[in-house]
């Protein structure tokens, strides 16, 4: 149960003339969190983005559970694939419960009783089956990223990125969404996070991955990373991000 | 003759009021369904400007110009005097009807395209992200919001279509217009018109009056 659910090889991305990612290799196995960290504009959203395809990389190979994923790849590669975003993107025409539903309802074919009930089932989880009848506008922010991720995992995929699922919230908001995540780390979903909370990083962590200027430079168990960094850029990040 | 006698003559009014009557639901029923191919017309060659393929999305953009800059009096003349000679004759109806509704698609067009792209791009990211179809994307997610957002301009746009009806008197439509200068003519007085004129307004004031208040409440909610 170890077969890589991500292969990256040699993965390169170029916005017009500015390389974003380059030769980027990673592998993510079934049931692994790993962490992206690194400066901002060094590539952790576009490394993420390019897995489901939100942007298409210009060069390399990308693998998700067997299949090639690019521009003319099958949908159905990418819906194994869920997100979380920084700005949560709830659909705010629609009540919290049919945010979670619409999903299931439309990619996976569920009834609307069905996917309700499935929503029903998530919202608790993350601790809002009051909530249900609301509208995103009517939650807070730490709520409405918890919807998010409600959302995500409704489509029950292989996989789930986060692009900084917390930076967006007032501080005494993040505990409640890391909480969440660490939770869902423990049920064995494959977890591909950027965030700049150390602390979660050390604590859920399998593996830390550090980019700087679009590329992998170190990557090790949180321990190591933390520990003993070797790179002196990671050094010097670690050194910046630790001491406030 | 005292003013009322001239133009608020009652008399002439009551006994003109019926043939007012046919002119305007002439006048509504044109401006309706104007009103409504327009609208998804518009949609249609918004959704092409937007996310066609090359050929047609050029297509899309001339379509868009050309009737943004012909007049509707003139496109109307055109499409009821001189199609008649490439085989293509229509009712004075069909004709009026033609040539609002290619004018009023084209408005519209301009109006959901700025609507679409006034919805966040995260919107769009987190429909790829769920796996929506794009078909999906738009009815589900986008169109719902942009819709919302073009609310008050698309209904600008529609008081404009009723007003311009009024041009359809010239291809001998009988519409309010039309039948209002007939009345005149009939009764020797212009109270007709005068009562075209109040009827015009009555009708389009409402909808004056709604543009302002979306708008208003468009602002005090923000986004
Ligand atoms: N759509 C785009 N067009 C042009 N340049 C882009 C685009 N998206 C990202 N970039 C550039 O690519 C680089 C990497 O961006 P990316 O968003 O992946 O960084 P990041 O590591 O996520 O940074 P942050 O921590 O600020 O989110 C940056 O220099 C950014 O300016
Ligand atoms: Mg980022």
């Amino acid at each position: 149960m170890t077969r890589p659910i991500i292969e990256m090889k040699g993965v390169v991305k170029s916005f017009g003339h500015f390389q974003a990612l380059r030769d980027i290799d990673l592998n993510v196995k079934e049931g692994e969190i790993v962490v992206i960290i690194g400066p901002s504009g060094s590539g952790k959203s576009t490394l993420i983005r390019c897995i489901n395809q939100l942007e298409e990389h210009n060069g390399g190979l990308i693998i998700v559970d067997g299949h090639e994923v690019g521009p003319r790849c099958n949908r159905g590669v990418l819906t194994e694939v869920g997100m979380v975003f920084q700005s949560f993107n709830l659909f705010p025409h629609m009540t919290v419960l049919r945010n979670v539903a619409l999903g299931p309802v439309r990619v996976r074919n569920l009834s609307w009783r069905e996917a309700e009930e499935r929503a029903h089932r998530l919202l608790t989880r993350v601790g809002l089956a009051d909530q249900a009848a609301k509208y995103p506008s009517q939650l807070s922010g730490g709520q409405q990223q918890r919807v998010g991720i409600a959302r995500a995992l409704a489509m029950e995929p292989k996989v789930l990125l986060f692009d900084e699922p917390t930076s967006a919230l007032d501080p005494e908001m993040v505990g409640e969404v890391l909480e969440v995540m660490q939770q869902l780390a423990k049920t064995g979903v494959t977890m591909v996070v950027v965030t700049h909370e150390m602390g979660f990083a050390r604590k859920v962590a399998n593996r830390v991955v550090f980019m700087d200027g679009g590329r992998l430079v170190e990557e090790g168990h949180p321990d190591e990373m933390f520990g003993t960094p070797r790179d002196p850029r990671l050094r010097s990040f670690l050194q910046a991000v630790l001491s406030h | 003759m005292s003013i009322f006698d001239t133009f608020l003559n009652w008399k002439v009014f009551v006994q003109t009021l019926p043939l007012l009557l046919s002119g305007l639901s002439t006048t509504l029923t044109l401006g309706v369904t104007a009103i409504i191919l327009g609208f998804l017309g518009g949609l249609l060659l918004a959704l092409t400007r937007l996310y066609a393929r090359a050929p047609l999305r050029q297509i899309a953009i001339a379509y868009i110009d050309v009737f943004r800059s012909i007049p509707i009096l003139v496109l109307l003349v055109v499409i009821y005097y001189a199609l008649p000679f490439v085989g293509l004759r229509l009712s004075p109806f069909g004709a009026a009807a033609s040539a609002l509704s290619l004018v009023s698609a084209a408005y519209s067009a301009e109006i959901f395209r700025a609507g679409i792209e006034a919805v966040p791009k995260g919107q769009f990211e987190a429909a790829h992200a769920i796996g929506l179809s794009p078909w999906r994307l738009m009815s589900d997610v986008v169109l719902p919001q942009a819709i919302r957002i073009v609310i008050p301009p698309i209904t600008s746009n529609s008081i404009n279509v009723m007003k311009d009806t009024a041009l359809a008197s010239v291809v001998a439509m009988p519409d309010l217009l039309k039948q209002a200068t007939q009345a005149q003519a009939l009764a020797a007085n212009p109270t007709p018109l005068i009562g075209a004129a109040v009827i015009y307004i009555l009708i389009l004031l409402p909808l004056v009056r709604l543009v302002g208040v979306f708008e208003k409440r468009l602002a005090v909610r923000g986004r």
